[in-house]
C-alpha cells in the first residue's frame, strides 16, 4: 500500500504541477518578446552534448523514450 | 583507434577549413534561393562503465566497458519559390567499445562477437517549414550497422504552431528494422547454431513508435514541452549471448516474449530567473507490458557567468521495477516460460549528477569566426545494483 501510496506520489505531483502551471498561467507574449525564450539553452529539446549519454541510459536502463533519445535502432548490447 | 583519431582530427580541420572565409547572413529577411550552410556539430564522447553482473555470464561478472563515440552532422537550407524553408540534415556516428563479458561469449578466442566492435550509423533528414502557416513536415532515414547487429530506421514528421506562434503541436511516426546476428556462448552452440565460416544466422526485430508532444510558451520565462510516446517491438527482443543459470545449475540463453509495448510519458519545462539562471527541469513515467514501471526526474541549473559563457550543473534520479521475467543467477527455474538475468531489467534506482560548461563569445570560441560554441559535459551514474560509470562529452557547433 505504502509503495501504491509513493508511486502515486511521485507521478501525480509533477504532473498536477504541470497541470496548474499550463493552465492558469499562459500569457501571449510577441516574437519581440522572446529574447529569453529564444536563448540557446532554453531549447526545450535535448541537446547534441547529450548524445551519447541518452544512448547508454537507454541502454542501461529498462525504460527509454519521451526525451528525444533514440527508442530503437542499434543493439546495446554489451 | 590512432585511425579513428586521425580521422576525427581530420573532420575537425575539414570544418575549419571549410568555413575560413566569408560570413553568414544573419538578416532574417534574407531568404537564400540556393542551398546555405545553416549549422555544423561535431560530438565526442568518452564512456567508461564497471559493474559485476554482466548479461553474458548470466548476471555475474565484469560489466567494464569502454566506448569512444564520434558524429558530425551538417544542417543547409533553401527557400523555395512559395517561400517555405527546405533544411537538409546529414550525420554521420562512429562508436568504437570494448567489452569485457562480451569475451566471455567464446572465452578461447578473442575475436569473438563485440569483445570489441565499431558501429556505423549515417543518416539523413528533410524538413519543409512554411512560415505563414506555421507548419513543418519532414522525413528521415537512418542506418547502424555492426558485427551482430543492424538496423534501418525511417521516420516522418508533421508539426503545426498556434496563430499567436506560443503553442505547437508536433507528431512523429518512427520504424526500425533490425537484424540480429545469432552468435550463442561457445558451450551452447550445436551444428544447427553454429558459425558457418563467417556466417550467422539472422533474426528479426521491428520497432515502431508514434509520439505526439505539444510545446508552450507559458510567459517571457517559462516555456513547457508534454511528450507522449507509444512503442511497439516485436521479434527477437532478447539477445542470444546472454546467459541464464537456473537453479539446477544448468545453463540457457535468455528467452524473452516476441512483443513489447513501451509507453513514456514526459514533460519539460524551462525557466529564465533572472539575467543569469535557467532552470530546466524534465520529468518522466514510463511503463511497459514487460512489468517495468519507472520513473526518472532530472534538474539543471545554467549559470550565466556572462552572456557568453555558462556552467550547468545537474542532477538526474531514475528508479524502475524489475521485468516479469527477471531473476538472478541460478535463480531461474528450467520449467519457466520467459527468463533473463539481465540487470538492466532489475529493480534498482540510479543517480546521475555531472556539470557542463559552455561558451559561445560573439566573436567564436578561440576566435574563430564561424566556430559558435564549444560544450563540454561530464557526468557520473552509479545504480544501486553496484554498476557505475563515467561520461565525458564535447559539442563543437560551427554557424
Amino acid at each position: 500500500m505504502s509503495n501504491n501510496h509513493s508511486q502515486i506520489a511521485v507521478t501525480g505531483i509533477p504532473a498536477f504541477i504541470a497541470v496548474v502551471l499550463f493552465f492558469s498561467s499562459c500569457t501571449p507574449v510577441k516574437e519581440y518578446q522572446k529574447n529569453k525564450l529564444n536563448d540557446a539553452e532554453m531549447s526545450l529539446s535535448s541537446r547534441k552534448v547529450e548524445r551519447t549519454e541518452l544512448n547508454f541510459q537507454s541502454y542501461r536502463e529498462g525504460a527509454s523514450g519521451a526525451n528525444g533519445g533514440k527508442t530503437g535502432g542499434g543493439c546495446g548490447c554489451n | 583507434m590512432k585511425k579513428l583519431s586521425l580521422s576525427v582530427i581530420g573532420m575537425y580541420l575539414s570544418i575549419l577549413a571549410a568555413f575560413s572565409q566569408g560570413s553568414p547572413k544573419t538578416d532574417s529577411s534574407y531568404k537564400p534561393r540556393k542551398l546555405s550552410f545553416e549549422e555544423a556539430n561535431i560530438v565526442s564522447s568518452y564512456y567508461i562503465q564497471n559493474g559485476n553482473n554482466a548479461a553474458v555470464t548470466g548476471g555475474i561478472g565484469s560489466e567494464k566497458l569502454t566506448d569512444i563515440s564520434n558524429s558530425i552532422d551538417l544542417k543547409i537550407g533553401v527557400y523555395d519559390r512559395r517561400n517555405r524553408k527546405h533544411s537538409f540534415t546529414a550525420d554521420f556516428g562512429i562508436d568504437h567499445y570494448t567489452s569485457a563479458s562480451s569475451d566471455k561469449i567464446d572465452p578461447a578466442t578473442i575475436s569473438s562477437a563485440s569483445h570489441a566492435d565499431t558501429r556505423f550509423y549515417p543518416s539523413v533528414g528533410w524538413t519543409m517549414e512554411n512560415e505563414k502557416k506555421g507548419t513543418t513536415i519532414g522525413a528521415g532515414l537512418s542506418y547502424s550497422t555492426e558485427f551482430d547487429y543492424q538496423s534501418f530506421g525511417v521516420n516522418i514528421n508533421f508539426a503545426q504552431k498556434t496563430k499567436d506562434k506560443n503553442g505547437e503541436l508536433s507528431a512523429k511516426l518512427q520504424a526500425f528494422l533490425d537484424q540480429v546476428s545469432l552468435i550463442y556462448p561457445v558451450e551452447l552452440r550445436t551444428s544447427g547454431i553454429a558459425r558457418e565460416g563467417d556466417d550467422y544466422a539472422t533474426t528479426g526485430r521491428n520497432t515502431f513508435s508514434g509520439e505526439l508532444s505539444w510545446s508552450q510558451i507559458i510567459n517571457k520565462n517559462l516555456q513547457i514541452l508534454f511528450d507522449g510516446e507509444l512503442v511497439y517491438q516485436q521479434g527477437y527482443l532478447g539477445l542470444p549471448f546472454h546467459r541464464v543459470y537456473f537453479i539446477d545449475g544448468s545453463v540457457g540463453i535468455e528467452n524473452l516474449p516476441s512483443t513489447r509495448l513501451k509507453i513514456p510519458l514526459g514533460i519539460r519545462a524551462n525557466y529564465f530567473i533572472g539575467d543569469k539562471f535557467i532552470v530546466r527541469a524534465w520529468y518522466r513515467n514510463y511503463h511497459d507490458d514487460w512489468g517495468i514501471n519507472s520513473n526518472a526526474l532530472q534538474l539543471e541549473t545554467v549559470i550565466k557567468l556572462t552572456p557568453f559563457l555558462s556552467v550547468t550543473p545537474f542532477y538526474r534520479f531514475y528508479q524502475q521495477s524489475a521485468a516479469k521475467y527477471f531473476a538472478p543467477y541460478q535463480a531461474h527455474a528450467v520449467a519457466d516460460e520467459f527468463y533473463t538475468s539481465n540487470y538492466d531489467l532489475s529493480k534498482f534506482s540510479s543517480n546521475f549528477f555531472g556539470a557542463g560548461f559552455r561558451i559561445a563569445p560573439p566573436e567564436g570560441v578561440f576566435k574563430i569566426q564561424h566556430l559558435n560554441s564549444l560544450e563540454l559535459r561530464y557526468g557520473h551514474y552509479q545504480k544501486t545494483t553496484g554498476m557505475n560509470s563515467n561520461i565525458i562529452s564535447l559539442n563543437l557547433r560551427f554557424r
